[in-house]
């Protein structure tokens, strides 16, 4: 039997979250036994996880500092889960001092410490609303507050999309998201996908079955279903990409091959 | 900042690269590697400044491990590759340009010697700070998770106690009433519009079960959906129920039940939500009723009626019912006399009465309007019980009726049908019983009669015709024979009588005698009669145009008959002159019989326009002339010129010897009318003998199947150009 939607997750610590595996994979200690124990178990079968995280990170922060350099100076991240270090509101300040940042995850546990490290601060806030309800999430108080729509501003969509299955039609919520935001607007994705994971799929596969235990099914796309994301965008070069090739600033050879996992891609609102 | 090769500065930069590349790997940083090896130069600055350092200073080496711990290299495995680092790379690439000792000598072995110790000192110190950040940091850090995931719980809790809260709101405050009982059907909780409906007593639902709340009028399938329901087969159901209030009384629901189920998908509860339909009920029931029952008596009406005896024709092969129905006699008199109120008055009384008289199952009695009632009864043995009804009705009716201080005298004509129910429709079974209470009434009513096939095909053909009579006279299906008029004394045609015939479209061609007296009767005779004038005069006038020329100026007449309705309607003469005219026919060839019954008795006015008629030169015939008390001595008062004599004159001539009786009184008749310078016509002539013994008597013409049968108008002109020949 499914959970049903109502239920917020993560808030039951006996089961695990994504936010806190995520964390966990990162190095934090933001997370549970619970966490760690799912957390492992997936990195059995893909050990490294934590180099497609980090690589994910990498990419988020390229991408911010991209928003910035084109004028971008608000940001929706959503699905942000726990932030340990090299947030957005941190990596868009450092580029631009008055950049505005909304947060939004579903977690409430991710939520409520995401609040608790944005704690005076003025130009940042974390919303408590789902993906797959955009409605909710542009008429949060925090959207109101922060952003205005009026103005481009750069979507994150950042390891999120592949925790949104088929039935609850990620596509259209993408759409609508994509219709409330102004011309100019950037949106960002990463998304995970057999295509690069340097072991066989049926290995991956094992990973697959781990988040599907959790709850949290891990939808993996195929780069031309994940390019289906971007309707009503052009994409920025170079296009969807696997995540280090998006507009790298280091030498690809000292990329580490599990962070070829999955594509990354940016795209401009016509 | 640029570096002299080789130099301090560069060397330190090359310590710094060959650490981060080490560390990059077991990291978590989001930043490059150049990045990250940038974090780490200050770090070795540090490091190489302890290395130089004769007091060793503890604490700085430890800020080196913490700050390790900052940039996110938070691996145990990210210390293992530092020591490592420092303990092959620090002395090598930063401890060669120590200061001088107090000796003056520069990189001796005692100085190498006490380098690698501050190196293993600085190792130890490196490790522990970093161990101390690292604790730091994972308590911090789950202390923060934790505190956020107590926040968030509480928020959800809130959230939930709101969300409860509100959900209690909307169960108590719903206008629908709300119920939750467990599978076993036990009553757990009920909100308080479901309390009102069952009358307002709490206690009386709750701990209830379910399976106690059954009414009579539960169609079996409520309590099968039931079932399958707790059973879990089922989601839910809706169903219009209805249930007894602890104070009897009852209450109309509309009620859909659905099953609940754990999140384990395990039915757990069943939930009822309840819409009072009741007072809907109700009102439906009244304007059911008030369609369907008489506003005057309150008796069923005739929309009820009808769907009550169609429901007994149907009820099946061996089923009968029985049925009367009732017309008060002479009640257009009590209204007519006594006025509306007064009539409406006698009919409640009459329905009260009627309604006394049928009270077993079965058994009903309704208004279908005026005074007209029907009583029915469907019961075991209708035979006998539709006799014993129709007698109830006339004893009920037998009392006489008080209205506005007078005892009124009512009685009524009933017609009974009685049979088995799947022969007939509703309608015909109706027809059936009218026909058969006019036979009662035409018997002279307070009587009831039976239905009896024959009489009832011979009244409706009566009925019929009656009410299709002025519909026939627009879509033109009455025409006209001629029955050509023969002079008996050289045999030539001289006219015809015009016979009007009716092709019905049903019955086929119906003769006059059938459907003259119900035209009479209804009014319609005299637009006919004009109808047959304009045609017959128009007629003559044709056989004029044909054959006129040849005649030695005898035009052939036309012989029309008017009815007693005609003679009175003040239009004759004018109607009459008017069709002459538009035809072009001289009134000399047309004749108008009228029958001598017609004219006993008339007075002047009566004859005047006949008179008129005469006068302008029509001819005026006496028919039937010998049926009625003929007074003789009237015959010179009249404006006839022609007496035709009725056929029962002529029959005793049809065989010879002819009765020497009739002869004389014929030959009386003629001698007579001769003398009263009266042309004598004779009907009926059908044989040879006939009409030579009529000649001798000396009648003028004559007409007769001898002659020739009525035909259709192009057969007299025939017969006229034979006759010439």
């Amino acid at each position: 039997m499914e959970r049903p939607d109502w239920a917020p997750p993560g808030i039951d610590i006996t089961v695990p979250s994504v936010a806190r595996m995520y964390d966990h994979y990162l190095g934090g200690s933001h997370n549970f036994e619970v966490d760690r124990e799912a957390a492992r178990k997936a990195m059995e079968f893909m050990p490294g996880l934590p180099k497609i995280m980090q690589a994910n990170r990498a990419f988020m922060r390229r991408a911010v500092r991209f928003s910035v350099d084109e004028g971008i100076t608000q940001f929706l991240d959503i699905g942000s889960g726990i932030p340990t270090f090299g947030n957005v509101h941190e990596v868009a300040r450092r580029a631009h001092e008055g950049a505005r940042v909304v947060y939004v995850d579903h977690d409430p546990v991710a939520v409520a410490h995401s609040r608790a490290v944005l704690e005076g601060n003025d130009q940042a806030a974390a919303a408590y609303a789902d993906l797959r309800k955009p409605r909710d999430i542009l008429g949060s108080s925090e959207v109101k507050a922060l952003l205005d729509l009026d103005r481009p501003v750069a979507l994150l969509l950042v390891a999120i999309l592949h925790f949104v299955e088929d039935a609850y039609d990620p596509y259209a919520a993408v759409a609508e998201l994509r219709d409330a935001l102004a011309p100019g607007s950037l949106i960002a994705v990463t998304h995970a996908s057999y295509e690069g994971i340097p072991v066989p799929q049926e290995q991956a596969d094992g990973t697959v079955g781990v988040y599907r235990d959790i709850r949290t099914p891990l939808i993996m796309r195929s780069r031309l279903e994940i390019a289906r994301f971007f309707e009503g965008y052009d994409m920025v070069e170079p296009g969807l990409v696997p995540m280090p090739h998006w507009r790298a600033d280091t030498e690809l050879a000292e990329e580490d091959p599990w962070s070829f996992s999955g594509f990354a891609g940016v795209g401009r609102k016509r | 900042m640029s570096a002299e090769p080789d130099g301090p500065e560069d060397r330190l930069r090359r310590f710094a690269t060959i650490w981060s590349r080490a560390l990059y790997p077991v990291t978590a940083t989001s930043l490059t590697r150049p990045e990250f090896e940038s974090q780490l130069l200050p770090l070795a600055r540090q490091l190489r400044q302890d290395l130089a350092e004769r007091v060793f200073r503890a604490a700085d080496c430890d800020a080196v491990g913490a700050a390790l711990v900052a940039t996110h290299c938070t691996e145990p495995e990210a210390l293992s590759r530092t020591l490592d680092v420092v303990d092959a790379y620090l002395v090598l690439y930063c401890g060669e340009e120590t200061e001088p000792d107090e000796a003056g000598r520069a990189g001796g072995v005692g100085e190498r010697e006490e380098l690698r110790a501050r190196c293993s000192r600085i190792q130890h110190a490196v490790a522990a700070g970093f161990a101390r950040a690292l604790r730091e940091r994972t308590r911090a850090e789950q202390e923060a998770i934790s505190r956020a995931a107590l926040e968030a719980r509480g928020t959800v809790a809130e959230a939930l106690h709101a969300s409860e809260a509100r959900f209690r709101a909307v169960f108590h405050g719903a206008a629908i009433g709300i119920g939750i009982a467990n599978l076993e059907g036990t009553v757990l909780e009920v909100n308080d519009a479901l309390i009102r409906m069952f009358g307002g007593l709490e206690h009386q639902l709750r701990g209830r079960n379910v399976a106690e709340w059954t009414h009579p009028d539960d169609s079996p399938h409520v309590w099968k959906l039931y079932e399958e329901l707790v059973r879990g087969d089922r989601e839910h159901y809706r169903v219009e129920k209805a249930f007894y209030r602890p104070d009897g009384t009852v209450l109309w629901t509309n009620l859909t039940v659905s099953l609940l189920r754990d999140a384990d998908g395990v039915p757990q509860y069943q939930l009822a939500l309840m819409e009072d339909t009741t007072e809907r009920r109700l009102l439906n029931l009244r304007l059911r009723y008030e369609a369907t029952h008489d506003a005057l008596t309150g008796l069923p009406n005739r929309t009820l009626f009808f769907e009550r005896l169609e429901k007994a024709l149907a009820a099946g092969e061996s089923a009968r019912f029985g049925l009367c129905y009732l017309d008060l006699d002479g009640f257009k008199t009590v209204n007519d006399s006594l006025g509306h109120a007064a009539g409406d008055r006698l009919l409640v009384e009459v329905a009260d009465r009627l309604q006394s008289c049928a009270t077993a199952p079965g058994e009903m009695v309704a208004r279908l309007g005026g005074d007209e009632f029907v009583a029915l009864t469907t019961g075991p043995d209708t035979e006998h019980e539709v006799d014993e009804l129709a007698g109830r009705i006339m004893h009920a009716l037998s009392t006489p009726i008080r209205v506005e201080g007078r005892e009124l005298t009512v009685r009524g004509s009933i017609g009974i049908v009685e049979g088995p129910a799947a022969e007939r429709g509703a309608a015909e079974v109706l027809r059936s019983a009218d026909i058969t209470m006019y036979r009662a009434k035409h018997a002279g009513g307070n009587r009831y009669e039976l239905a009896d096939p024959e009489a009832d095909a011979r009244a409706i053909t009566r009925h019929g015709l009656t009410t299709a009579l002025p519909v026939a006279l627009e879509r033109g299906e009455f025409f006209i024979e001629y029955q050509p008029l023969v002079h008996l004394g050289d045999g030539s045609v001289r006219g015809a009588e015009a016979l009007v015939r009716w092709l019905h479209p049903q019955h086929g061609v119906i003769s006059p005698d059938r459907f003259i007296p119900l035209a009479e009767h209804t009014g319609l005779i005299v637009p006919l009669g004009r109808w047959v004038l304009e045609e017959s005069v128009r007629q003559a006038r044709t056989w004029e145009a044909v054959t006129g020329a040849d005649q030695a100026g005898l035009p052939l007449r036309v012989n029309v008959n008017l009815s007693p309705c005609q003679l009175t309607h003040p239009g004759l003469v004018s109607d009459t002159v008017e069709i002459l005219e538009r035809a072009g026919l001289a009134p000399g060839a047309l004749c108008l019989e009228v029958t001598e019954s017609a004219l006993i008795g008339a007075d002047d006015d009566l004859l005047k326009p006949l008179r008129r008629l005469a006068e302008m030169g029509v001819d005026i015939a006496l028919d039937d002339f010998g049926t009625g008390y003929s007074n003789l001595a009237n015959l010179r008062r009249l404006p006839v010129s022609v007496l035709k004599l009725d056929r029962a004159f002529t029959q005793g001539m049809q065989h010879f010897p002819a009765d020497p009786i009739d002869l004389k009184i014929v030959e009386g008749i003629v001698s007579l009318a001769h003398s009263l310078d009266l042309a004598v016509t004779v009907e009926g002539v059908e044989t040879g003998a006939q009409a030579d013994q009529l000649r001798e008597l000396g009648c003028d013409t004559a007409q007769g199947w001898y002659y020739a049968r009525p035909g259709p108008p192009d057969r007299l002109h025939e017969l006229a150009l034979a006759d010439a020949t």
